[in-house]
């Protein structure tokens, strides 16, 4: 069981909602996931559509817990109005935080985060920061009141898997305590697996869901690596070596000259 | 009066943000409302008073990752 903000979970798969082929099918695969919780955004509705509405339903009906973002918002002012926004509008005081801070990659802007997380913590959100996995960035995130950290493992939407898993681990070191999800950059269950082995408490992942050939499908898949990762983690995994050590005993073997 | 809304001038009467929904023909019941960048309470649209040149936002959710 994972715990943030006090919440008890019982699935360690994050899902988001973007980009899929059609609602129905972004629907199926929640439920065959079995995620609790979901990503949603907030955008610019046009007069007279009933669009927003539309989706919102589809939602709640899902019975998943919902986990607004500030996706897109590029400075500390936007993502501050856009997450107290979403709290009016989700009626939930979680909020993931996006401070993007390069066109190129959706990188963070740490420094944008930081101060964003800070005030919307003493505005008693609970922010679930999209950072980068710096050490000491996640420090500083852990004082301005995060108690959760969501470093990427490689640039959103990339599907290239953790880009680097020395500094994951070295933040599952540094905060042995925290929860931590990786958000970003995961491609395959393969990826998952990889990431929940380093000890990580959760994984939350769009693109490689949304955009698969069967959607629903892969986030059957990415459920199935998720547990067994955890799994792993858990028992115990050997550490790698660069010599071959026999597996079946030496001693007693028969002599034949 | 003259607003912007989500970034588009519009000629409008309404006197209020709750009008204004109204007059614009949305459904309130799926929006977050900002008036020059402060975020505006569904309960307090019908207080919230426009005045010319105002920017008003008015988002509704959408799918996100």
């Amino acid at each position: 069981m994972l715990e943030v903000y006090g919440e008890t979970l019982t699935s360690r798969l994050l899902l988001g909602t973007a980009q899929y082929p059609s609602p129905a099918i972004m629907a199926d695969a929640v439920r065959k996931s079995g995620c609790e919780i979901v990503t949603v955004s907030l955008r610019r509705e046009m007069a007279g559509n009933r669009n927003g509405g539309r989706f919102w339903e589809l939602i709640r009906e899902l019975g998943v817990r919902v986990l607004p973002n500030t996706a897109g918002c590029h400075s500390v002012k936007e993502a501050v109005t856009t997450a107290q926004m979403a709290r009016e509008l989700f009626g939930t005081d979680w909020i993931k935080l996006e401070v993007i801070g390069h066109h190129d990659t959706l990188q963070p802007d740490v420094f944008g985060l930081v101060e964003a997380a800070r005030i919307l913590s003493d505005e008693g959100f609970k922010v679930f920061p999209y950072t980068t996995d710096d050490l000491v960035v996640g420090e500083r995130l852990l004082e301005a009141g995060c108690g959760v950290l969501m470093p990427w493992c490689a640039p959103i939407g990339s599907a290239r898997g953790p880009a680097n898993p020395d500094a994951l681990l070295a933040m599952r070191a540094e905060f042995p305590d925290v929860p931590l999800i990786v958000d970003a950059g995961l491609g395959r269950p393969s990826h998952a697996a990889m990431v929940m082995e380093l000890g990580f408490d959760a994984v939350l992942l769009n693109t490689a869901v949304a955009k698969a050939g069967d959607p629903v499908a892969m986030a059957e898949a990415f459920s199935g690596a998720v547990n067994a990762g955890r799994k792993a983690f858990l028992a115990g995994p050997l550490e790698p070596r660069n010599m071959a050590v026999p597996s079946t005993p030496v001693i007693g073997k028969a002599v034949f000259e | 009066m003259k607003l912007t809304v989500n970034g588009e001038e519009r000629q409008v009467t309404a006197a209020t943000l709750a009008a204004l929904l109204d007059e614009l023909d949305y459904a309130p019941d799926f929006l977050a409302t900002a008036r020059n960048g402060e975020v505006v309470a569904a309960a307090e649209r019908s207080w919230c008073t426009l005045k010319d040149g105002d920017r008003i936002e008015i988002l509704s959710p959408m799918q996100g990752g």
